[in-house]
């Protein structure tokens, strides 16, 4: 084991500092604002709303639709033009695929719900933490859900299996392995997973059980911001 | 969905409006906070009521235009993204959004708010291009006045990256202490009229039942640097006169809460 | 095992054992019943169901609603009613007079035009018919709209009517709540910005006990925070 002081002094196992609100975004039905180390990503979500194209209308359920994009200023080099990318693209599928297992697509056939996610800054872990703001978003627009789906990267620096890379330790000038994961809670079953890099497979299988601690610790912030948005009184009405 | 069109317009005629503020208040609470965007060269967020506006700088060295040879270069862009709205859909900018970029774009742009000679690195050869790029997160009415004041609390704040003098590599990741040369501070303020009322800061009900508006961008000394008109009715010079009026006071007012959002 | 009036997120655990049965917005998995969505916890002998605290409307027979006109057709009009299924409210269904077959029907309704009306039938798609026939169903003219969530309405509507006849009698305002949570309240301008915020109060807080008390405080000493 090479890499054993991380570049930012963490544990192998600790999370960048953390931050989870909902309810950011009055204009949507649902929202939320997750920060974890110097990744921001804000989500919206729009919907049960009518679906166009036409055709892809289901009179049996409903689609959940992600749109993932960075803010041009948001890359850790030059602006990045606006439009979309195929990674962005790709983030987008990925993201559908990871959310939509706990949602009771049933309740709202022919419609669709849509999920925005925007980052004005990035520091990796980028689709991780789209995809639990997308969670807490979904959550606080009441999308009938069985659970919460909660996301975090793992993997390894120069054989060291860590958790939560920061963007200097998926650059490592060593072997790297980014993994990103999504989980559900009650179940502990895995909806994204990707990865780059190499890795082993005991790494890697050390690395998931690594994911299925650090995702309890991104569910627990999520639950907060949810129950905190109805903690206190709202009484600003002057 | 929901358009209160004629009630606006009848409280308007009375010098009211919904939610019952003065026709010259702007909403509270105001907001303007900088670095908000660790990887911007310069980056604020406004909030004026529930809208909620981010700008970003990002600066680039290129080769100068042929025919400003010994100037650098300043862009305004604008997202109005659908996370902000349920009006807006994914795809490239719309008529609104090139309007709010190109509203903003000539008020820093004509009042020559940046010295574009001071960011002329080698003539001909080597400037820096400024990008601002405007990006909504709540649309609750008058994005024009929020992203003039975001566009220019972001170039306020921002700072040149390091750039290494033997390779010409500009390292994002360390600023240096030095602020672009601004000369002036041009701030847009959009006057709208319904019912024979003039109002500032529209709530999105408020600009749809809206007739005619004036965004007018003035600097600190009160010179009118750039003017947009926007809406189906026509304005007498009157109304135009009064309108000025109404915007270069608010300016004033605007200008005040920048000012104290920077000292902090 | 959760306490009535909790707030419980998607997935939440609610009771182990067979006790106790699901209810509304919650689902039973092995021995464990769940939450379904983000809301408030309530026990009723051995039902646990879950209020929501947001989400979309669902459409119900004999729901009263307000639409928005949004397209005219041969029969009638096409209506939005703030969900993602529109609704048709055929002329037949619309007035009790007689409608020539070439009668303009933006006279009756035009677009942008909106109305008070109730749902006659759901299809199992969502698309919805609608009726307004009835007394106290009519297009709408003045006041002002608001929305709300509508999971809040009943809330707003309060036990037997009593929250929002406290507010119609603090304002005096006429006011019509649509079970799509879309609100309108007619009034002096003043009074309706009042209940405006009053209702919105009661939406922000609907989780909360003692709104009829703090409605009461709200609207009682109103006079002093309005200006």
């Amino acid at each position: 084991m090479a890499y054993n002081k991380r570049v930012d002094g963490r544990k192998l196992d600790q999370l960048r500092p953390m931050e989870a609100k909902a309810g950011i975004i009055p204009n949507a039905d649902g929202s939320a604002f997750f920060k974890i180390g110097k990744t921001i990503a804000y989500a919206a979500v729009y919907g049960p709303r009518e679906l166009y194209p036409k055709f892809l209308q289901d009179p049996k359920k409903g689609i959940i639709r992600c749109h993932y994009s960075m803010m041009p200023f948001s890359g850790s080099g030059e602006r990045i033009r606006p439009g979309g990318n195929r990674r962005s693209q790709e983030i987008s599928m990925v993201m559908d695929a990871a959310l939509a297992p706990v949602i009771d697509l049933s309740a709202f056939p022919n419609a669709v719900v849509d999920v925005f996610v925007d980052l004005p800054q990035t520091d990796a872990g980028t689709r991780c933490a789209a995809i639990s703001a997308a969670a807490i978003a979904l959550a606080d627009a009441g999308i009938p859900m069985k659970d919460l789906i909660s996301s975090v990267a793992v993997g390894q620096v120069d054989g060291t299996v860590v958790a939560d890379l920061c963007y200097d330790e998926e650059a490592y000038d060593a072997i790297v392995s980014d993994i990103p994961v999504a989980m559900t809670h009650n179940t502990q079953e895995i909806t994204l997973l990707q990865m780059d890099g190499e890795i082993s497979k005991a790494d890697l299988i050390k690395a998931l059980e690594l994911a299925q601690k650090a995702t309890g610790e991104i569910y627990q912030l999520q639950v907060k911001a949810l129950k905190e948005k109805y903690s206190g009184a709202k009484n600003d009405y002057q | 969905m929901i358009i209160n069109k004629e009630t606006i317009a009848e409280l308007a005629r009375q010098g009211k409006r919904l939610d019952g503020r003065a026709l010259t208040d702007y909403r509270q609470p105001i907001k303007i906070e900088t670095a908000i965007s660790w990887t911007a060269e310069g980056s604020a967020k406004v909030q004026i009521g529930a809208t909620i506006v981010m700008a970003g700088v990002k600066l680039a060295i290129e080769k100068p235009y042929n025919d400003t040879s010994d100037e650098g270069g300043i862009m305004v862009n604008a997202e109005l993204l659908p996370l902000s709205s349920p009006e807006y859909e994914p795809g490239p900018p719309g008529r609104k959004a090139i309007e709010v970029a190109r509203v903003t774009d000539r008020g820093i742009r004509e009042a020559k708010a940046l010295d574009l000679k001071k960011l002329c690195r080698i003539p001909g050869e080597k400037a820096w291009f400024v990008t601002i790029d405007i990006i909504t997160i709540n649309d609750a009415g008058n994005l024009f006045d929020a992203a003039s004041l975001a566009a220019m609390a972001a170039l306020k704040s921002a700072k040149f990256p390091i750039v290494d003098e033997t390779t010409g590599a500009i390292d994002y990741k360390h600023k240096t202490n030095q602020s672009l040369p601004l000369l002036k501070e041009p701030l847009g303020v959009t006057v709208y009229k319904v019912n024979g009322s003039f109002f500032v800061d529209p709530s999105t009900e408020e600009e749809q039942a809206c007739e005619a508006r004036l965004t007018v961008t003035s600097d600190e000394k009160g010179t009118i640097s750039a003017l947009q008109k926007g809406g189906d009715t026509p304005l007498a010079i009157a109304d135009i006169d009064k309108m000025l009026d109404l915007a270069l006071e608010k300016a004033k007012f605007l200008r005040k809460e920048l000012t104290k959002a920077l000292k902090q | 095992m959760i306490k009535e009036r909790e707030i419980v997120v998607p997935g939440e655990c609610l009771a182990e054992g067979l006790d106790y049965l699901p209810g509304e917005n919650t689902y039973r998995e092995g021995d464990k019943i769940f939450a379904k969505v983000l809301g408030l916890t309530g026990i009723s002998g051995r039902v646990l169901k879950i209020t929501a605290l947001s989400g979309p409307y669902v459409p119900r027979v004999e729901d009263k609603i307000i639409a928005k006109v949004i397209d005219i057709t041969m029969n009638g009009w096409r209506m939005s009613t703030g969900t993602a299924y529109s609704a048709m409210l055929n002329v037949k269904d619309a007035t009790t007079r007689f409608v020539n077959r070439d009668e303009d029907l933006s006279k009756i309704l035009a677009i942008g035009d909106y109305v008070v009306v109730m749902i006659s039938k759901v299809t199992s798609q969502n698309l919805i018919d609608l009726y307004m026939k009835d007394p106290g169903l009519h297009k709408i003219s003045g006041g002002r709209l608001i929305k709300i969530n509508c999971q809040k309405v009943p809330r707003v509507i309060g036990k037997q009517g009593s929250m929002i006849t406290l507010i119609k009698d603090k304002t005096g305002c006429n006011i019509t709540i649509g079970q799509n949570g879309i609100v309108w309240i007619k009034g002096e301008p003043d009074k309706e910005l009042l209940a405006e915020k009053a209702i919105k109060f009661i939406a922000d807080n609907s989780h909360q006990e003692g709104l009829t008390d703090k409605m009461q405080a709200f609207l009682g000493g109103a006079d002093h925070g309005l200006q």
